[in-house]
């Protein structure tokens, strides 16, 4: 069993839902990666989504852009990334870790090799944001070879159709994008999430992870009632910017207690 | 029959549709839109109308003898996009773009732009059809490109400097995705170039194939057969795709495509990611020859001309290099200068800096054929918006 499916069926065990923190590997800087990933381990956190920087984020706001301009001012590529994850892993066996970017840095280092350095590090899954499942056979063969997750977003502009299409590609968990727009925008609809998770329901078996939009314990309480997890990305991100480096990993852990304690209400 | 791209919107390994989820739907629907309009005899009757009317088509085409004279060796003929409405080729596209947008119901269009031109082309079409119209410009570009940005806004266009990475075109078109993404119910999203995901490539290439539709005819009416090559500059590579379909199928026709050299390839500092085999790469939402670094960020490009500063190219190109129909080749700022001067002053035509580098081109290789071949160049846009730019190298300040 892989370790997301296992972090998701204890949790469903005890009726509890997950709690998904993102941060970009090299934010603020390269050192600080490894402690910020086992203080969010620390303060609740049940998987972990670590963003590969990118120099043109399309997809996400301003936050997480000027995350990956941080990080890329380190020189931060994807190989760094990958041994952040095998220093973490000397550590922390249990935790799942998904990494989450844009295609063409896996495209620069080839499918094959990340996959296996995946699998060799201790990656679980892998969501590349500009990847749809049109896109996605060839490049997710070599994943699925090396036994990693392909993790796929699903927004509320998505037909049914596709729904089904990506039920049947997704592995570990789907991600489903909650508004409309690029990551940090505000304005969270509760009540169009709870309209439209029958329609995902019905196709997709696999645990549903909701994020955009989340902010605080009020939200991500509200948005752990109607799903299996809840990402908190752009929010974390912006408290690593606020904070200074002595600061940085103490304030993150404590923001990260405070919404666990809210989705574990 | 050349017959691409395929239902998908590949070109052979190059295209395809690399965006967001969030995305998927509204492209669904252009895609969707797009196939029930272009064949459409009512559609296509208000495109040719209006490429008639408003932009002044067709463009002529005008043999320059005293540059060909001095040149002393092949015929050089131009054909004159710079003389459309506008002053550039980006009209025809954003003319059949927003008939489109139109009949989608959408009220808002945005726009990314590097030189301004496919910026100006967008507000002009919206300003005349009463839409709402924000262009996104790099914020480097807003600076060298500024009569340009004056004439958005007169034609009633919110301009948004983009002060993001290297705050040129590629970063401008980021922030016109983000803007697409979030307001996705009302606006429609103009690209101005031969990429990004599908549909645009096809869309923006048959919109602007016009170019090569009145050519094909214009230049035996004139001389009595077709031109020996076609040249056209290539940034994301529009009028490039516009001048060269309809002889895709015309093998004996060379088609060649002019990269910006910037600096010189050996400096690095260029925009020619087809010249120098640039590896292939994802970016913007198709697949295609990138300029890169090892782990695969994309690198800072640089141009005299804020429209072919772009580190990626049209997939179509990169499947017309591969296939050996058309070749690709780069000018160097330096010689698109020279070029820019020399057509002031042999021919009294101001040509835009990109077309400067197809011109330059044709300079170089015409002295070495016989009077009896003859280049068409395409004469793309022309270079008023370009003044600030060539008197600071000059050392005068307007």
């Amino acid at each position: 069993m892989s370790r997301i499916q296992a972090t998701f069926e204890q949790l469903k065990l005890h009726q509890r839902k997950a709690l998904i923190p993102f941060i970009t590997a090299g934010d603020p800087k390269p050192q600080l990666t490894v402690p910020l990933l086992h203080e969010l381990v620390a303060a609740g956190a049940d998987v972990l989504e670590l963003g590969v920087p990118f120099s043109d984020p399309m997809a996400d706001g301003p936050t997480i852009q000027r995350a990956s301009e941080r990080a890329l001012k380190h020189h931060v590529g994807l190989h760094h990334v990958l041994d952040m994850v095998a220093e973490f892993r000397q550590k922390n066996s249990h935790t799942p870790v998904v990494l989450m970017g844009y295609g063409n840095p896996i495209e620069a280092m080839g499918w094959e090799t990340f996959a296996r350095r995946c699998a060799e590090v201790g990656v679980d899954g892998v969501l590349t944001v500009d990847f749809p499942p049109e896109e996605s056979h060839e490049a997710f063969a070599h994943l699925e070879a090396h036994g990693i997750d392909p993790i796929f977003l699903l927004a509320p502009t998505t037909r049914e159709e596709r729904v089904a299409r990506v039920a049947k590609l997704a592995r570990g968990y789907v991600y489903y994008v909650s508004l409309k727009g690029v990551t940090g925008a505000g304005n969270l609809d509760l009540t169009a999430i709870e309209q439209k998770l029958p329609q995902l329901r019905r196709h997709i078996k696999l645990p549903i992870g909701i994020g955009f939009g989340i902010r605080d314990g009020a939200t991500a309480s509200a948005v752990a009632k109607l799903c299996d997890g809840v990402v908190v990305g752009s929010r974390i991100v912006q408290e690593i910017e606020d904070s200074t480096e002595q600061e940085v990993v103490s304030n993150v852990g404590k923001l990260v207690r405070e919404l666990k304690l809210a989705i574990d209400q | 029959m050349y017959n691409y791209p395929d239902a998908h919107g590949h070109f052979g390994p190059y295209g395809g549709i690399y965006v967001a989820e969030t995305l998927m739907g509204a492209l669904e629907e252009l895609n969707a839109a797009y196939e029930k309009y272009r064949n459409d005899p009512q559609f296509v009757a208000e495109f040719e109308r209006d490429l008639k009317h408003y932009v002044g088509r067709p463009s002529p085409i005008y043999h320059a003898e005293r540059l060909t004279s001095y040149l002393g060796g092949a015929q050089i003929y131009l054909k004159r996009e710079d003389l459309n409405h506008t002053g550039a080729h980006k009209i025809n596209n954003t003319i059949g773009q927003a008939l489109l947008a139109k009949r989608m119901g959408k009220q808002r269009v945005i726009a990314e732009t590097g030189a301004g031109q496919h910026g100006v082309a967008t507000a002009t079409v919206a300003a005349r059809m009463g839409m709402e119209c924000v262009v996104y410009m790099g914020a480097e570009d807003v600076q060298r490109q500024s009569p340009n940005v004056f004439r958005m806004k007169l034609l009633g266009a919110t301009v948004v400097p983009v002060h993001s990475g290297s705050k040129t075109l590629k970063d401008a078109l980021n922030e016109a995705m983000r803007d697409w993404v979030t307001n996705i119910e009302n606006t429609f999203y103009i690209i101005g170039t031969v990429a990004g995901p599908h549909p645009y490539p096809a869309m923006v290439r048959d919109f602007n194939a016009v170019v090569s539709r009145e050519s094909i005819v214009q230049m035996p009416e004139m001389i009595g057969r077709l031109p020996d090559a076609v040249i056209a500059c290539v940034g994301g590579g529009s009028n490039a795709m516009g001048a060269f379909y309809h002889y895709i199928d015309v093998p004996q026709v060379r088609l060649i495509g002019v990269e910006a050299g910037g600096y010189g390839i050996e400096t690095g500092k260029h925009a020619a990611p087809l010249t120098v085999n640039a590896p292939v790469g994802v970016l913007h939402g198709n697949k295609t020859y990138l300029m890169q670094d090892a782990d695969g960020q994309i690198i800072e490009t640089h141009s005299i001309s804020a429209g072919l500063d772009y580190p990626g190219v049209g997939p179509e190109h990169c499947w017309l290099k591969d296939s050996g129909r058309a070749e690709y080749v780069a000018i160097n700022d330096d010689e698109a200068l020279a070029a820019f001067n020399t057509l002031c002053r042999f021919e009294g035509i101001i040509p835009a800096l990109e077309s400067s580098h197809a011109l330059a081109h044709a300079m170089k290789i015409a002295p070495g054929m016989s009077k009896d071949k003859v280049l068409l160049v395409n004469l793309s846009g022309r270079g008023d918006k370009d003044i600030n730019t060539v008197a600071k190298l000059q050392g005068i300040t307007l």
